[in-house]
């Protein structure tokens, strides 16, 4: 059987990487990518090479991609246009309606066509929230006390409810929604690990919470099996073990600046005004009470591990930015 | 008398140890510069709930081990009844206005019985700053029944206090009197896990800060569950803090079965209260029992 796959949110880094490993499964036939923006230039801005993936230019809050998935006989979609930071030239409202909206018309489109089989959804454990009422690790059942009322988190939430619904409406698609851990990596750029760069980091006084990451390859791996097999459910995903954000300071070798959660939060007000870094109440709530989850059902699915720990992501991410700890290279 | 046949030499007697030597332990000083190094460098390892084994044994528990033999002479009662391995859930009696009989039972427990504690507190704990991360740090997490279930399954020694304020915010005037024991949500728990429990005992705690009073409207003010006035505070200010040295005795009994039960009988809420009501029987036995034996609270002064 051949496939036909739409990649969504094919201009960054992760989307770019999981539409150039499905062009080159020979058992493909055709990989369409999708976004808002051009993907970057591979000389000048170090791209990704898509491969043999057909990029087309497709605003997602617009209903253009029904015709895009109409006219291309698409059987497998992989939704990857989930923003976590509202740019600074267009804010949150636009970031919004990218992530609610565009997931709307796309699901609408979904629902439509005769010829998709599968929809797989990338979306974030940040849908837990994080609290000090929450239990230390969430299983993919559990409902959060205090589930995120901004942002990202919140885009999340609504994207996972319309997803339930499209697989109520449609349950002869095999509908997989996969919960990813902050990504850590190399060719990694979020707001976790330019906040990791920075020569000091503010951290909340009095708290270490406990942090979690899945490397680039790991989640990539896990969308390749989704996007080319059935694995119908919602899945955690992330590396293996924690990192306190001590911990993770130390291994950067990098000082903490410990400040009391009203002036970190204004920090960090200032900060995302300035556009230096963003953070939202959300990610003061993880720099407080942290969040870890449990990956045993993805790992019996799919009968297989991430091969990088939370730790072996982040120092993979740390090598590849020349940051150590004090007094050398760890071994 | 027999005359060596070899010339008599002369052993130094360093040369000549009179135990085998120890396999060879680095020196103390290099054992505490890999600790140090190992700590900069951020190559430890934490549990998912953020249990640092190191940092607990190395220097939390060294710092309150002084507390614990010298000042309060804790005396552990039956601590062969400590299972060695596999889960199990440890129910005591919460006392002392400060929960400091929280950090003597685990020092008891990691360091006679070998096994660390994962005790669950509750959730004002996680509000506070530094304590919420010393309490994950040390091994402890939220009261919740997805913790518990999973600490159990991992075959962990978990510790409840199923008084919980109630307990160790009661008067002085109700001390050794165990107060409610909730829902029993740790016997649900158990008969969950399939795991034993355990009743234990600590007398002692209910000398250390005799609370004689409260202030409520401040303490609600605070958010706190009660903000007690003892002999000391806060008349002495800061250093009505010292707790009292009263002497401490902490006692394991035996271990209480919930293996015969069907892991499904933990929402038959008939046995579940029956169990919990046997338990709270047992641990206020195991208290008036111990509480004559110890004697007097303060024995070289009374």
């Amino acid at each position: 059987m051949t496939h036909t796959v739409l990649v969504t949110g094919v201009s960054r880094h992760i989307g770019a990487r999981v539409a150039s490993v499905l062009a080159a499964d020979p058992d493909i036939s055709r990989v369409i990518g999708v976004d808002t923006v051009p993907p970057p230039s591979l000389t000048r801005d170090g791209g990704i090479s898509l491969g043999r993936t057909e990029f087309v230019r497709v605003d997602l809050r617009s209903p253009d991609i029904a015709q895009v998935i109409a006219a291309a006989d698409i059987d497998t979609v992989v939704h990857m246009s989930l923003v976590s930071a509202p740019s600074r030239s267009t804010g949150r409202a636009v970031m919004k309606e990218h992530n609610v909206i565009g997931t709307m018309q796309l699901l609408g489109a979904c629902q439509r066509s005769a010829t998709v089989r599968r929809v797989v959804v990338r979306s974030t454990t940040a849908v837990y929230g994080s609290s000090p009422r929450d239990p230390a690790v969430f299983t993919e059942d559990l409902e959060p006390h205090d589930g995120p009322v901004h942002g990202y988190a919140k885009d999340a939430v609504e994207v996972e409810g319309y997803v339930r619904g499209f697989a109520r409406r449609r349950p002869d698609i095999t509908v997989s929604l996969l919960r990813f851990a902050n990504f850590m990596g190399p060719g990694v750029d979020s707001p976790i690990t330019r906040y990791f760069t920075q020569p000091v980091l503010p951290t909340v006084f009095g708290f270490d919470p406990r942090l979690q990451f899945v490397h680039e390859d790991d989640a990539i791996e896990v969308l390749r099996r989704m996007a080319t097999e059935d694995h119908p459910g919602t899945y955690n995903v992330a590396g293996a073990g924690v990192l306190l954000l001590s911990q993770c300071a130390r291994r950067a070798g990098r000082p903490s600046l410990p400040l009391f959660s009203p002036a970190f939060r204004a920090l960090g007000d200032v900060a995302r005004r300035a556009g230096l870094v963003d953070y939202s109440p959300e990610q003061v709530r993880l720099m407080s009470h942290g969040r870890a989850v449990d990956c045993s059902r993805l790992e019996i699915e799919l009968g297989w591990k991430p091969k990088f720990t939370t730790g072996a992501a982040y120092d993979d991410f740390l090598r590849s930015r020349g940051l150590h700890p004090l007094g050398g290279v760890r071994h | 008398m027999s005359v060596p046949d070899e010339e008599g030499r002369v052993i130094p007697i360093s040369a000549a140890p009179s135990f085998p030597a120890a396999d060879p332990e680095p020196e103390p000083l290099a054992r505490a510069l890999a600790f140090l190094r190992r700590r900069i460098t951020g190559d430890y390892e934490v549990d998912e709930f953020g249990y640092d084994a190191e940092l607990t044994d190395k220097v939390l528990l060294e710092l309150i081990r002084p507390l614990y033999h010298h000042w309060f002479r804790v005396e552990t009662v039956e601590v062969k009844n400590v299972p060695e391995e596999g889960g199990a859930l440890v129910v005591a009696n919460h006392s002392g206005t400060l929960p400091v009989d929280a950090l003597m039972m685990q020092v008891a427990l990691h360091d006679e019985a070998g096994r660390a504690l994962r005790l669950l507190g509750a959730d004002l704990v996680y509000q506070l700053p530094l304590l919420s991360h010393l309490s994950r740090k040390t091994g402890h997490t939220l009261a919740c029944r997805e913790d518990a279930d999973r600490l159990l399954r991992r075959g962990e020694l978990v510790g409840v206090f199923p008084e919980g304020f109630k307990g160790v915010g009661k008067p002085f005037s109700e001390r050794y009197k165990l107060q409610r024991f909730g829902r029993g949500g740790f016997v649900a728990s158990a008969i969950r896990a399939g795991v034993p429990i355990l009743p234990v005992a600590v007398v002692g705690a209910e000398e250390i800060y005799p609370k004689i009073g409260d202030l409520p409207t401040l303490a609600r003010l605070l958010g706190l569950p009660y903000l007690p006035i003892t002999p000391f505070f806060p008349l002495l200010g800061p250093l009505g803090l010292v707790p009292l040295p009263s002497k401490w005795m902490i006692e394991f009994g035996e271990p209480i079965r919930t293996d015969e039960y069907d892991p499904a009988d933990a929402d038959d809420p008939m046995l579940v209260f029956n169990i919990t009501d046997h338990v709270r029987e047992v641990v206020q036995q195991m208290l008036n029992e111990l509480r004559l034996r110890r004697g007097h609270a303060f024995p070289p002064f009374l």
